[in-house]
């Protein structure tokens, strides 16, 4: 059967139609232009009319180009050898490191069972008191980053991957800056870590559509590794730059679009992916991590928005710090009770301490007058944000929790707190009560 | 045997298919798409042109080429109703979960499909019918024990004529797919009765004498629906707002403790990790008015987000017809989907791949209807036997950036009883269930007196308006008696609108408690006080703030229920104006 075409019908943004028999949906093509070799996807058919995404992009394709139908939909390979290796947006090594072509598994496969997913009760530790504390990480948990350019989320993210308890990372790359890129590398090579990591980077000057396949390579072998008793946490640095490739897809197309320009099935796209995490019974796990960059810092953004609707909360970082509102584990009420057992109480009643900070600080800008209690709302919020939200601050979760009774103690009485009595009599440091 | 009637694929984009036949094409008829790898993928007609049917596939169409052979089933996407689908779980396409869960694995392997009732198990049969009576579609020959409920079995709805039963068996142990009746139409063709038969998904089951108005209240136990947005047995509902609001939470607090025979629950196209909690919780959990496990009243419909788009738009009439079969039982059913928007942007999807003429925000032109026909199924309903059965069906909604303005909240709107607007700002505050009180109603009947409602009420706009005033010149700005206002609202918010789902007595408040409490309420809101300063009236109003809270956690019955009441009198009345002075 004739698998290789020498006649390309239509150039249309990054997608090519060609006249083609017996082709397969979702099959793989190899295009070989002047410039080398390109793979692309077949994404509709319409009679003996083929077409496909070209993932190098379709500069440079020429009519007469050759395009080679390989017979098999997107595979990845799969082995203990791809630890500490570094490859590209196809799954081609992106380092010096040889070719793998061990035991090839399909990307995007099945969705999991609800029937046999479970609770997740397993709490991942980071040392990032924002986090533990008060909205704690849980195995098979998936949740983003919702920040803007210019702020160190991906500082954030490298330094979860070196803190968290997991046996093994996954980078998964798109448009991700060079530069980015090199930090990663180093931070996690630096911490020792990166022998037991694998990245998919797709980067800022790499053609966009290729950084279309980069969550499905990275969510394959991790979910592979975690039927095998790993638990994987997979990086996803920059989910925004994926959503827009998906986008710029469908305009191509000519897909009726939504909502500003985002196709129709953003949300069932993005959950495919999302919900690739899970904490398999008698084998291991998958966490994901993303970030999600929001264009003009707008939320309610169709990225974000549907990024919101699929995820199990979200951690909003602004200003260098995890915010307190907004931010949301989903899954922390599973983990929290059985941690110490002031987790809880701490949690809820530094935050509303917090909140009522903000509202004073609030009414103190507008120049009303500050009472007593006011005054004590002051100097607990300045502390609570230098000592507790600050990104620097690198402590144990029971380390953490003993701070939160310290700044309580330096700032207020007991009854001011309205925490439970039996838990003041057994945390509240005597310190304070001598200050008193 | 007529043969198969077959075409073949002649286009495929995401999952659709368009495929030219042989011979008549039926609108929504099932057929099954066979790949290379001799996999069945179920797919439904849903656009004829000429003798080419566009069909959804309900599951990847990775690999499926040009030619390949579609098989037709010559019927509509059905479902089996009989007994046995309490307790179980299956896919927007009526599968089992837990039986592919056995058989396969963790994945849903393309193409796995299972028998939706368990056709080995035996079930009591008692017949209601004799040899010579007359019979139709709807009335039942007989009934089965399921869990704690009577499960009639019924003539199939679309036997619509006069019959006359012929034969039927005994009392006795019976299989779903045993022959239990045999009753003949007028020109002597006799129809073999089963336990069990099919249904097209999409059409209503009208097999009952009048569709009534809507009047009971449906008792959900949480107060600030059943005291001010009430829904009622047969009723509609909706529940927008945006994520993490508490919509999920919010239907299921509403799972476990409403007073409804039968809770179907369709998760459609939101999270998987929900119904897992739904799962592996509601076995262990008991149903207090029946002592029995709560699974034992629930069917759950899963169609969560990564599974296939074509299945979740089926889902919800899947739910739904089994809610219409239920009611059939005199049983009051509750349909709870999560979330409608998932729904409809399925819709959106399907009809983005027909290249239809789209609407507002891309939807089609059609899913307002849609949407429309979706809750017209709900209703009470007088059954043929005299009785009465219900369906109430509540849906949530996921608005785009949570602005209520977008099309598939304002299409709801249109069609629904009751509106619960979820606010993120109450979310935010932690004041759950974020029902927002002002903006929210219901066209249902509370089971409180409506003029206390809306003295409460009234309390609630004030409080806000005062609310609004001091942002702008603070409290010291803001006269003593407006400062009380506010307290007053603040502190009817914080006892009453607010709920702890997560403590065992406040999660839920039975209408008795409701009444009792909202009179306590009441009586303070409309009291008058003596504050020397706004300092005094706040720390009143704070104090018995907590006391009512510890009040709230109490279980009515008890001692301890009686004096926290009378504690809370007491300090009431130390502060209350008395005309004639101290
Ligand atoms: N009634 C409630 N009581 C306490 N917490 C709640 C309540 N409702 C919601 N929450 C909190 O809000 C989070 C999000 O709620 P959820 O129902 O999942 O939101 P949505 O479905 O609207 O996205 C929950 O994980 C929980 O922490
Ligand atoms: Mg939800």
């Amino acid at each position: 059967m004739k698998r290789v075409y020498n006649k390309i019908l239509s150039i249309t943004g990054n997608v090519i139609s060609v006249k083609a028999t017996d082709v397969a949906y979702e099959e793989l093509a190899e295009i070989t232009t002047q410039r080398g070799k390109s793979l692309a996807q077949v994404i509709k058919i319409d009679g003996d009319i083929v077409y496909l995404q070209v993932f190098a992009g379709s500069q440079g394709i020429s009519t007469s180009d050759e395009v080679r139908f390989l017979g098999h939909p997107m595979l990845v390979t799969f082995s203990d050898n791809m630890l500490g290796r570094i490859f590209d947006g196809s799954g081609m090594p992106r380092d010096k490191g040889p070719m793998l072509t061990e035991l090839l598994i399909p990307v995007a496969g099945p969705p999991v069972n609800p029937a046999k997913r479970i609770i997740p009760r397993r709490m991942i530790r980071t040392n990032i008191p924002m986090i533990d504390v008060f909205n704690s990480l849980v195995v098979s948990q998936k949740l983003p980053i919702f920040s803007v350019s210019g702020e160190p989320y991906n500082q954030l993210l490298a330094r979860i991957a070196l803190q968290a308890e997991v046996d093994m990372i996954i980078l998964g790359g798109i448009g991700l800056k060079y530069d980015e890129y090199m930090y990663f590398k180093n931070t996690l090579e630096e911490g020792g870590a990166l022998s037991r990591s694998i990245f998919f980077i797709h980067t800022a000057s790499d053609p966009i559509v290729e950084g279309l396949m980069v969550p499905d390579l990275c969510l394959a072998v991790a979910e592979k590794f975690a039927l095998k008793g790993k638990d994987v946490l997979v990086l996803l640095t920059d989910m925004t730059n994926f959503a827009d490739a998906l986008k710029e897809i469908a305009i191509t197309m000519e897909h009726v679009p939504s909502n500003r320009g985002y196709p129709g099935d953003l949300y069932s796209q993005l959950a495919a992916r999302y919900e690739k995490a899970v904490d398999f019974e008698g084998a291991g796990s998958v966490t994901i991590l993303a970030v999600t960059t929001m264009p003009g810092d707008d939320v309610t953004h169709p990225i974000p928005d549907n990024t919101g609707y699929i995820t199990e909360g979200q951690f909003y970082l602004r200003n260098g710090r995890i915010e307190p509102f907004g931010s949301l584990s989903r899954l922390k009420q599973n983990v929290n009770a059985a941690t110490r057992e002031d987790h809880r109480a701490i949690m809820d009643g530094m935050i509303q301490l917090y909140a009522q900070y903000l509202e004073t600080e609030e009414k103190r800008a507008m120049g009303f007058r500050m009472t007593d209690w006011d005054r004590k709302l002051l100097k607990y919020g300045k502390m609570f944000e230098s000592k507790m939200m600050a990104l620097s601050v690198n402590i144990p979760l029971e380390e953490a929790l003993d701070l939160g009774w310290k700044i309580l103690a330096e700032c207020f009485r007991p009854e001011d707190t309205g925490l439970r009595t039996e838990l003041i009599k057994k945390f509240w440091p005597d310190k304070g009560a001598e200050q008193r | 045997m007529n043969e198969v009637k077959t075409g073949k694929i002649a286009g495929i984009t995401g999952n659709m298919i368009a495929v030219e036949v042989d011979g008549e094409i039926m609108q929504n008829e099932v057929g099954y798409a066979i790949t290379a790898d001799n996999e069945r993928l179920k797919s439904e007609v849903i656009r004829v042109q000429g003798d080419r049917a566009f069909m959804q596939v309900f599951e990847s169409t990775k690999g499926l080429k040009v030619g390949d052979r579609v098989e037709f089933t010559g019927e509509m996407l059905s479902v089996q109703l009989g007994p046995g689908m309490l307790t179980r779980v299956y896919d927007g396409l009526q599968n089992p979960l837990n039986a592919i869960a056995e058989k396969h694995g963790f994945f849903l392997v393309r193409g796995v499909m299972e028998d939706p009732l368990d056709y080995e198990s035996e079930w009591e049969f008692t017949p209601l019918v004799k040899k010579g009576d007359k019979v139709t579609g709807g009335i039942a020959v007989g009934w089965v024990p399921e869990g704690i409920f009577e499960h009639f079995i019924f003539v199939p709805f679309h036997l619509r004529k006069e019959y006359t039963v012929k034969s039927i068996v005994d009392k006795g142990l019976y299989k779903v797919k045993d022959v239990i009746a045999v009753i003949e139409d007028e020109r002597g063709r006799e129809i073999d009765l089963k336990m069990y038969f099919s249904w097209p998904v999409k059409i209503p089951i009208t097999a009952y004498r009048e569709k009534l108005v809507p009047s009971d209240p449906l008792v959900t136990k949480v107060r600030i629906i059943d005291t001010f947005f009430p829904i009622a047995k047969g009723g509609t509902y909706c529940i927008p707002g945006p994520f993490g609001a508490g919509k999920t939470v919010l239907q299921h607090i509403t799972s476990r403790h409403a007073e409804a025979d039968v809770v179907i629950i369709a998760a459609c196209g939101e999270r998987a990790g929900e119904v897992v909690e739904i799962l592996r919780e509601y076995p262990e959990l008991s149903d207090p008015r029946t002592g029995r496990s709560l699974m034992e009243r629930t069917v759950i419909i899963c169609n969560t987000s990564s599974m296939p788009v074509a299945a979740r738009e089926a889902s919800v009439y899947t739910a739904t017809t089994i809610g219409e079969y239920y009611r059939q039982m005199g049983l009051n059913v509750l349909l709870l989907a999560d979330s409608t928007s998932r729904w409809a942007q399925a819709m959106r999807e399907v009809s983005g791949r027909l290249e239809e003429i789209p609407g507002e925000e891309a939807y089609p032109a059609f899913f307002e209807s849609r949407i429309a026909q979706f809750y017209e199924r709900a209703g009470l309903v007088r059954l043929y036997n005299g009785k009465l059965g219900s369906l109430t069906i509540g849906g949530t909604v996921s608005p785009a950036g949570g602005n209520f303005e977008e099309p598939v909240t304002q299409a709801t709107l249109k069609v629904v009883g009751a509106f619960h607007g979820l606010s993120r700002e109450r979310a935010n505050a932690r004041r759950f269930p974020s029902i927002h009180p002002l903006e929210s109603w219901s066209k249902y009947k509370s089971f409180i007196g409506q003029k206390k409602i809306d003295y409460a009420r009234d309390i609630l706009f004030k409080g806000n308006e005062v609310h609004q005033m001091m942002l702008v010149v603070g409290e010291e700005g803001t006269s003593l008696d407006d400062f009380v206002i506010y307290l007053k609202s603040e502190f009817l918010d914080a006892v009453y609108l607010q709920q702890n789902a997560f403590d065992e007595v406040d999660a839920a408040s039975s209408p008795e408690r409701q009444k009792y409490v909202f009179d306590v309420v009441y009586d303070i809101l409309k009291r008058e006080y003596v504050f020397k300063d706004k300092n005094e009236a706040r720390d009143f109003f704070y104090k018995l703030r907590q006391s009512f809270i510890d009040w709230n956690y109490i279980k009515m019955d008890t001692d301890r229920f009686k004096q926290q009441e009378e504690s809370i009198k007491k300090l009431v009345e130390e502060y209350t104006k008395h005309e004639k002075g101290i």
